[in-house]
């Protein structure tokens, strides 16, 4: 990588008109190849500042104010002041919002590791000579992540209303009568729908891996015999660690982001309250009690444990490696 | 087994052949059949929720309670829920569709462009403040999409920009991670001789850009775009928090609209089933068609 990064504008030969005082300063450079990446960087980074780096900042500034409306319906006026941790401190002390938080790492506990090892699983049997059809089953497989969360979830949640599900026709014949939208399993039926909605993209990311390994190192494989058991566990698995490592984190950071399939199987469940998960809360807060600086906090808060759990995370399998 | 002896022909083209060949020697029948019935199974657990929601809307509403979900009705009424979908509140069902295709579109379109520039510029010029410039956009793939949504409404509504197709399409043509790609691409593929060989020959910087950089970094740019595309056409958090007015949904919002009313109108099942098919059709052809595109560009976001 480091070749690359040669800089190509001190080779160039000062052909252009030059300004002197640009020329006594930077030598061969030249104003226009100066402004270049700028002039190309420009639009980016104007929205970037605009749609990322501001609201992160009005996040940061808002969650540490205190707004008081004075008069019965704040008609004589709106201060702020700065608040300190006090928005933090309210948020913290919600129990419903530490629960959501809990479940959400309940939920990542038992749904992460199930949704790596099954696209890991279908990603090494595609990849072996063993699979028929590896065309067709890796869109099928894929095709659910076009399906966007919201209808993928009203897609599920009607597949989870009695009456109206097939499903509970086939566990009748079993003699089972399922549950889904119950206060214990409803988490879990959300866990279905993420699972059945990114699987298979997170599948093609380590089949995309898989293929970057060099031929040569299964030819090695061969001639030394090794079973497929053994060149999925001494080849295959160690060479897609990037590729996992990189699943998991975004699947834990999506985790605590998990807001559109509880809000619409809220609409058929009623065990989903408006503060089941993190993000459901902070929206709560933020348009049914027009609380603007808690849900700050707590949006601050939601990020701030994403990032906490996915260095954890990496630090943790770092260290087992190494 | 006759299936895979044919590919190492067609995998030789390709630079990097799929491995599957050189393994495919010792391999006995039963082991494929063990392993496609597997994949069988699973393909089921993925497809069945789609083919459901296509039965489904096959039926009237008084069928799709009565009779069995896996199989159709005797009456076959998907063209009378189609027309009732399209047709329903003055085609609102189009509007949305529309909105998400220019949301989409347009978002990813333009943020595919921004994004080869931006990467393209970290990747070949040397210039203070570019290791700044690049570690803040990095840090920004690792912010989620809903962590900014809520400050970017209370942003947005003291510009006046909420409730406006901008609230939506602004924050979409920024992206992050298709800038990563981009860099990584550029610096990989974008050759420095042949860029100096465009200035000599007096080429401008912004045209050698746009004649070579943009040709050269193609592939890593429809990765970017399907990217995009599908993460600005699946976004539900950012449009529900800046939109009021329902015109301007788009249709993941306008669904759930719809979802909403069931328990009060049960007409609404069938108009949302219908409106699933409806949505689900474009994007999963999209997938299968555009599959194989998805491959090349993910193995350089995941590798590097």
């Amino acid at each position: 990588m480091t070749t690359t990064r040669t800089a190509p504008t001190v080779q160039r030969p000062a052909t252009a008109s030059l300004s002197g005082k640009q020329n006594k300063q930077a030598g061969k450079r030249n104003g226009a190849a100066a402004r270049a990446p700028w002039v190309l960087l420009a639009p980016f980074l104007a929205l970037f500042v605009l749609t990322f780096l501001l609201p992160i900042v009005v996040a940061i500034m808002s969650s540490f104010t205190k707004v008081t409306r004075s008069g019965l319906f704040g008609e004589a006026g709106v201060s702020s002041e700065f608040a300190g941790f006090s928005n933090y401190a309210q948020a913290l002390s919600d129990g419903s919002f530490v629960a959501s938080i809990g479940r959400m790492l309940l939920f990542g506990v038992v749904q992460v590791p199930v949704m790596i090892v099954l696209c890991t699983a279908l990603a090494l049997m595609l990849e072996s000579a063993s699979a028929k059809w590896p065309g067709f089953f890796r869109a099928a497989y894929f095709l659910p992540y076009g399906v966007p969360g919201v209808i993928a979830t009203i897609l599920w949640s009607f597949l989870y209303v009695p009456g109206l599900s097939p499903l509970f026709d086939v566990a009748k014949v079993v003699g089972l009568t399922p549950d889904f939208l119950g206060a214990n399993s409803v988490l879990w039926s959300i866990a279905n729908i993420v699972t059945w909605s990114y699987t298979g993209y997170n599948m093609l990311i380590i089949v995309a891996q898989l293929k970057a390994i060099p031929v040569e190192l299964y030819e090695a494989a061969k001639v030394d015999g090794a079973s497929t058991w053994r060149v999925a566990r001494s080849i295959q698995l160690p060479l897609i660690r990037p590729a996992l490592m990189l699943t998991t984190v975004f699947s834990i950071i999506g985790t605590l982001q998990l807001f559109a399939e509880a809000q619409v199987v809220k609409t058929v469940a009623p065990a989903i309250d408006s503060q089941y998960t993190p993000n459901l809360s902070a929206y709560t807060t933020a348009f049914a009690y027009n609380d603007y600086n808690v849900a700050a906090a707590q949006s601050v808060i939601i990020a701030v444990a994403a990032f906490a759990l996915s260095f954890a995370f990496l630090a943790l399998t770092n260290r087992k490696s190494s | 087994m006759t299936a895979t002896a044919t590919k190492p022909a067609s995998d030789a083209v390709r630079s990097k052949p799929s491995a599957g060949p050189d393994r495919s020697a010792g391999r006995r029948r039963s082991s494929t059949i063990i392993v496609t019935s597997l994949l069988v199974v699973v393909a089921l657990y993925f497809l069945i929720p789609v083919y459901w929601v296509f039965v489904a809307s096959t039926k009237s509403t008084a069928d799709l309670f009565s009779t069995n979900g896996f199989w159709f009705a005797p009456t076959f009424s998907l063209w009378e829920n189609i027309g009732r979908v399209v047709s329903y509140d003055n085609g609102i069902f189009g509007r949305w569709f529309l909105n998400s295709a220019i949301y989409a579109g347009v978002g990813a379109l333009l943020a595919t462009y921004f994004a080869a520039a931006g990467g393209y510029a970290l990747a070949k010029y040397e210039f203070r403040g570019r290791n700044l410039v690049f570690g803040t956009i990095l840090g920004g793939v690792l912010v989620p999409g809903t962590a900014t949504a809520l400050p970017l409404f209370l942003l947005f509504s003291q510009m006046g920009l909420a409730n406006t197709y901008w609230s939506v399409l602004l924050p979409s043509l920024v992206s992050p991670f298709g800038l990563f790609l981009c860099r990584i691409y550029a610096q990989a593929t974008v050759d420095t001789s042949l860029i100096e060989a465009a200035r000599i020959d007096g080429a401008g910087e912004l045209r050698i850009f746009h004649t070579i950089g943009l040709k050269v970094l193609t592939p890593a740019l429809v990765t970017v775009f399907l990217f995009q595309l599908v993460g600005i056409w699946n976004n539900y958090f950012l449009p529900l928090v800046m939109l009021s007015d329902s015109e301007l949904y788009p249709i993941t919002l306008g669904l759930n609209n719809w979802l909403s009313q069931v328990d009060r109108l049960p007409e609404f099942y069938e108009l949302t089933t219908g409106g699933v098919l409806l949505s689900i059709i474009p994007l999963s052809i999209a997938m299968i068609v555009l599959q194989r595109f998805w491959r090349g560009g993910l193995t350089e976001g995941a590798v590097k």
